[in-house]
């Protein structure tokens, strides 16, 4: 354990938005070469505490001490100049200018004092020893839109120590990161402590947390309900803290078995460069776990299954019925339905409410007599009925606009919006991504409910607790090819994960 | 990547220069009077006020904005110039002149910024209308001429090269340095992908709006008076329609309308290109009557390249899973 100087303390910090108490008294000290982990399920506080502490709120009480001295930053860069820089979950970079551009666009060096020209070689002299710092071996003229995920991570944090921060807030960084550039991340993390540069990091990946942070502060509804140093933490101890009470088990028991009576059947899927000659049976009542790497093509099965990205070969069943071919209305027709892994760019109509939402699919169903106007009365009967099935937690489903939702409340109004057809075959790509405890078990406890009913559901996760805490099967998806399938009796997370690493066994057949 | 793929690929990419390349062959073929340094001069010459304007509307479509008020910005010019500034020196004139134009395109820029709910579209289509009518009001709907000092600006050359050529080239090269070389052309490329990210980044995003607009007001008084010093007289229709060659050139020319992506490089191609399509009809004795439908169909073209660009190049782009 490293003893740094104390660089930030924050002492009774609260916070109300519209009368509403959303941070009672919060206090954290931060110290340098130290990582903070700040945990709590959505809604707890932690995105109004880093929000306050990176100068986009201001604080209602409290007090902030940065290096002993009074910190009220009065916006973003006011922050960013006392060193304090924010890493947002959604990443703040230009795809169409350079990497260098993106690192000094609010402030540019000039080549003359007096001309506004752009000193072109010093930004890329500094961008080169910046990038050194992250371990990004890109030329600094590099287009932000050649770079993937990973690599405009570490663009953003060059970006923070470009200004000199001393203090880097990292809200949900690993979202949209593979394992690999996880793992570099942490590397270039654990690098900045060492020099002495404090971080706070935000996120839902327990495990992770527990690896790289030094202290651990638990949220709960705007309460401190927790903190203390690594060593004292557990993910269970996590939990339950930031629950409230003790889960006892992760996933809720499965009510059913799985049936025998094939509800999707597939044959033989192929598509050049993506998937090749996949074949599998899903049955009614079960739930079929997809594992595999990023970029394994389990997406990209989902998506052509569901008819959205085209296939070259291969037949599809559903219920024991061919389909003519694979499209969006040709598999919503024969019970299908697919939950995207992208909910808010393509799962759900942002600033439509959730009733709206809800209907979407189902509104030609609603049609009545010649002139195909909508049954509204029914409509708005049935869309309450699966609202509340799902237990979307919202007081009027009609004006409640799904943008103001969280993250859990909106995977349940995807939910929703296809219960209302009563499909079959449920493909649900990374239903629990980004979404907290609490709102993961009782999607959890959906997914149970629908495999009792007797539909049957398909289950893409990189999440490998949950796919064995939720499955009947598991398979394994290796560069677009099924390399094995395993039984729910004989799961064993670092086989199934051996098995998703190893390539020695793609273009072998499934044992 | 495959051979053809790339091919595709590098078409896309380049699909203003292709589309001049053919052109010119086509008109080449068809006329052997076309492919003459003294008819390209001619063309340029011709292109230069229709360049000058897209140059400065690159600016606006570069933030996702648009600009319909072109056109009867440069009539409003070219009228007071006529009417007011008759028996000033061209060295006054033209500067005061300049000045009208950017003080028009401020009160655009003004409106966009303020309020920020409207589309610019609506707020210079307004802004067009009340132009074009205070223009109308102003000459009576007559014809107005501009003194002989600046009719023979119109024939004065420089080296051999026409005066509008050198206005032309002096814009570009202003053009390009601000767009690649200076913070304030760098924050429009940011403004135009993501205003929201822009402002966090801490770039003062209403200013960069508001200096766009007024660029595109100053080039349209550029190009009105590039354009009046070659026909010396203006009628009512002086400007009327401006926008669509001058918004079609710098698209052409790849620029988006959906903002963060092109520059002024490709809209002087994309000026030229329309000019030359017009000189090669009149060349090869084509039917007046087929000019517009022409002209329609590049616009359309256009359009279409920029719209399915991205798509398709998302779509090549697209991540290989397997090794086939």
């Amino acid at each position: 354990m490293r003893h740094g100087r104390e660089i930030l303390r924050v002492e009774g910090l609260s916070k109300s938005f519209f009368g509403v108490r959303v941070l009672h008294g919060i206090d954290l000290v931060l110290r340098e070469g130290e990582t903070l982990g700040l945990v709590g399920e959505n809604g707890s506080g932690k995105s109004t505490t880093m929000n306050i502490l990176g100068g986009i709120h201001p604080p209602e009480a409290g007090s902030l001490m940065l290096d002993g001295k009074p910190y009220r930053p009065a916006g973003p860069r006011d922050a960013l100049r006392a060193g304090l820089a924010f890493i947002h979950q959604e990443l703040n970079l230009f795809e169409n200018l350079s990497i260098e551009e993106n690192i000094f666009v609010s402030d540019f060096p000039r080549r003359f004092a007096k001309l506004p020209l752009i000193d072109r070689r010093r930004i890329g002299e500094r961008t080169r020893e910046l990038l050194a710092m992250v371990d990004l071996p890109h030329p600094p003229s590099t287009p932000v839109s050649r770079l993937s995920q990973g690599e405009r991570q570490l663009v953003e944090i060059a970006k923070a120590l470009s200004s000199d921060a001393r203090i880097i807030l990292f809200d949900e960084p690993t979202t949209s990161l593979t394992r690999r550039e996880t793992e570099k991340l942490f590397e270039i993390m654990a690098r900045l402590e060492g020099q002495g540069i404090a971080l706070i990091y935000i996120s839902h990946i327990l495990g992770d947390v527990l690896r790289v942070c030094d202290q651990i502060a638990v949220l709960r509804d705007g309460h401190l309900v927790g903190s203390g140093p690594r060593a004292e933490m557990t993910v269970e101890r996590l939990i339950s803290m930031m629950v409230g009470r003790r889960i006892d088990s992760l996933f809720p028991p499965r009510t059913t078995a799985a049936g025998s009576e094939p509800a999707l059947e597939v044959e033989g899927v192929s598509q050049p460069g993506v998937v090749h000659e996949v074949s599998f049976t899903l049955h009614r009542g079960e739930v079929l776990g997809v594992a595999g790497l990023m970029g394994a093509g389990r997406s990209e099965l989902a998506r052509i299954l569901f008819g959205l990205d085209p296939h070259e070969r291969g037949t599809v069943r559903v219920g024991g019925v061919t389909l003519e071919e694979l499209s969006p209305e040709v598999c919503m027709r024969h019970g299908m339905a697919f939950l995207t892994e992208d909910r808010r760019g393509e799962g759900l109509l942002m600033e439509a409410s959730i009733a709206d939402n809800a209907a979407l699919p189902s509104l030609r169903d609603y049609a009545t007599g010649r002139t195909g106007w909508i049954d509204a009365g029914r409509l708005r009967t049935d869309v309450t009925e699966v609202a509340e099935r799902v237990r979307i937690n919202a007081t009027d489903y009609a004006s409640m606009l799904v943008k103001n939702l969280s993250g859990g409340n909106q995977q349940k109004v995807v939910i929703a919006k296809w219960l209302l057809r009563r499909p079959e075959v449920f493909i649900l790509d990374e239903p629990t991504r980004g979404i907290d405890v609490g709102a993961k078990y009782e999607v959890y406890k959906i997914v149970d409910q629908l495999v009792a009913d007797g539909a049957a559901v398909l289950f893409i996760s990189s999440e490998m607790e949950e796919l064995i805490g939720m499955c009947d099967r598991i398979m394994v998806m290796n560069r677009g090819e099924i390399t094995k399938i395993h039984h729910r009796d004989a799961f064993d997370s670092e086989h199934i994960l051996e098995t998703a690493m190893r390539t020695d066994l793609v273009g072998q057949a499934v044992p | 990547m495959t051979g053809g793929r790339r091919v595709a690929l590098m078409a896309l990419k380049n699909a203003p220069a292709i589309a001049f390349a053919v052109v010119l062959v086509v008109f080449a073929l068809l006329s052997d009077r076309f492919l003459t340094v003294a008819n390209f001069t001619n063309i340029v010459t011709q292109a230069s006020h229709v360049a000058i304007m897209a140059i400065g509307m690159t600016f606006v479509l570069l933030t996702a904005g648009i600009d319909l008020s072109v056109g009867a910005v440069m009539y409003v010019c070219v009228a007071v110039l006529a009417l007011l500034f008759g028996d000033l020196p061209v060295l006054v004139a033209f500067p005061l002149v300049a000045l009208l134009g950017l003080a028009l395109g401020a009160v655009n820029g003004f409106f966009v910024v303020q309020l920020r709910g409207l589309h610019p579209f609506i707020i210079t289509l307004a802004t067009l209308f009340i132009l074009r009518g205070i223009a109308l009001w102003m000459t009576d709907t007559r014809m107005v001429f501009v003194a002989e000092p600046i009719m023979s600006l119109g024939r004065t050359s420089y080296l051999g090269v026409p005066w509008a050529i050198w206005m032309f080239a002096g814009v570009f090269l202003s053009a390009w340095i601000v767009l690649r070389q200076t913070p304030f052309g760098r924050q429009i490329y940011a403004v135009g992908q993501d205003p929201a990210a822009a402002a966090k980044a801490g770039i003062d995003v209403p200013r960069v709006l508001f200096a766009v607009y007024c660029i595109c007001g100053l080039c349209a008084a550029l190009g009105g008076l590039v354009s009046i010093a070659q026909v010396a007289a203006a009628s009512s229709t002086f400007g009327f329609q401006k926008e669509f060659p001058v918004i079609a050139a710098a698209v052409l020319g790849g620029t988006s309308l959906f903002g963060g992506r092109g520059g002024v490089v490709g809209t002087i191609f994309g000026a030229i290109l329309i000019q030359t399509v017009e000189n090669g009809l009149v060349m090869t004795n084509a039917n007046p009557y087929l000019y517009p439908l022409v002209t329609s169909a590049i616009i359309f073209f256009a359009v279409l390249v920029d719209s399915q660009r991205s798509r398709i190049l998302d779509a090549m782009n697209r991540r290989k899973i397997r090794v086939e």
